[in-house]
């Protein structure tokens, strides 16, 4: 029941990019498509889990005070792991994400949930909250992917449901900030409804 | 002159925050006043300066002629963390005046995708050294300017009458995409 809770707190009552609003230049940067924000849901959701399991593994050796410096270290091995097998096996992918590869390693989801969770708790429980977290970042990522392209090119998961052009400006830069605005707003409203 | 084309496309065409999305994090949490804008923008120009100098010269000296650029990540995000803090220190030193106004937000830069995605991209666009100053400088000048735009964006938002749900980040995301429509303008500038 307990592990039930740690996985699906990250989904909607803790997201870590609605509610929580952790790591949001990937998420405004990658999601121009459904698929783009999928793939860095998942690149992320791996990083997470591996850095959870292994920071609570080590989380006796590893002293108080060199703490945050080492939790960067085993992230980075992860991203750079994620970033090398992503050149390798889906280029197009990798081309697409570029830069916000590597920078999965300052988002602030990661060592948030290293310092917060895995570093006091056990490794199943440190890994079921990780993949709980990433998938609430990865469904955050795909349905603003979806959104902006449903309005911006009139295609989803680029099956194209429409002629034209659509509303360019939703996969530009602008759309971003605008469609996460008015998502996060819908969701506080939602989530203040179900707690009131 | 190419100089002043990384200038102009580093602080209006490509705006760090609006065109690429680098340092989204202090843009929305430390732009509720014009005063800690200007402190965050005066930090990061800083930093980001050095950090870009240092990661350049440990690329261009030690991980390329040792073919370990797979360390890439690692070695930049540890030069960045242990830059902040060794400024944090010298600076308390050497001048207290400009710790006590940048004190703050000096911790706060290590987590700021900016400083690693302007290190990053220097090596993959090829810069030399000089130009990779001038574009980390550049970069940072847009987003001081950025943030302080939006600054004062937020502090008339005070008094402005808002739906309950829209408050807070919601309608900050939203000013910052007009912005981002506005900076839309000068592309094609250079």
């Amino acid at each position: 029941m307990n592990q039930l809770k740690n996985f699906s707190k990250g989904l909607l009552k803790e997201n870590p990019i609605l509610i929580l609003v952790l790591g949001t230049c990937p998420t405004l940067a990658v999601t121009t498509s459904a698929i783009n924000g999928a793939g860095m849901g998942l690149a992320t959701t791996f990083v997470l889990v591996m850095s959870n399991i292994f920071i609570s593994l080590m989380k006796n050796i590893i002293a108080d005070n060199i703490r945050i410096p080492s939790f960067i270290v085993i992230i980075a091995t992860f991203v750079t792991v994620v970033d090398l097998c992503m050149q390798a096996y889906i280029p197009s992918l990798h081309a697409q994400l570029g830069i916000f590869i590597p920078l999965i390693v300052v988002n602030c989801i990661v060592l948030g949930r290293a310092e917060a969770f895995a570093s006091k708790n056990g490794v199943l429980s440190s890994a079921i909250d990780g993949l709980g977290m990433g998938l609430g970042f990865t469904l955050a990522l795909t349905v603003l992917g979806a959104i902006r392209e449903i309005l911006g090119s009139l295609s989803v998961f680029n099956w194209k449901f429409a002629a034209g052009d659509g509303a360019l400006i939703f996969v530009l830069a602008p759309g971003a900030f605008i469609c996460l605005g008015f998502l996060m707003a819908i969701v506080n409203k939602i989530v203040k409804k179900s707690n009131s | 002159m190419e100089y002043i084309y990384i200038i102009i496309a580093a602080i209006f065409v490509n705006n760090v925050i609006l065109a690429q999305f680098l340092g989204i994090c202090p843009f929305i949490g430390v732009s509720k006043k014009v005063e800690t804008a200007m402190g965050m923008g005066m930090a990061v120009l800083f930093v980001m300066t050095l950090a870009t100098i240092v990661t350049w010269l440990i690329q261009t000296y030690v991980l390329v002629p040792n073919e370990l650029g797979f360390l890439q990540t690692l070695t930049f995000i540890l030069v960045i963390a242990a830059l902040v803090q060794m400024v944090e220190i010298i600076l308390k030193k050497v001048a207290p005046s400009l710790y006590q106004a940048l004190g703050i937000f000096l911790p706060l830069i290590t987590t700021n995708c900016a400083v690693l995605g302007v290190a990053i991209m220097t090596i993959q666009k090829g810069y030399n050294l000089a130009e990779g100053t001038v574009f980390a400088v550049s970069t940072a000048i847009g987003f001081a300017f950025a943030l302080v735009l939006f600054a004062g964006i937020r502090e008339q938002l005070e008094t402005a009458d808002i739906p309950e749900g829209m408050k807070g980040t919601p309608i900050a995301l939203i000013i910052a995409g007009l912005m981002a429509m506005a900076f839309m303008g000068f592309s094609g500038l250079v």
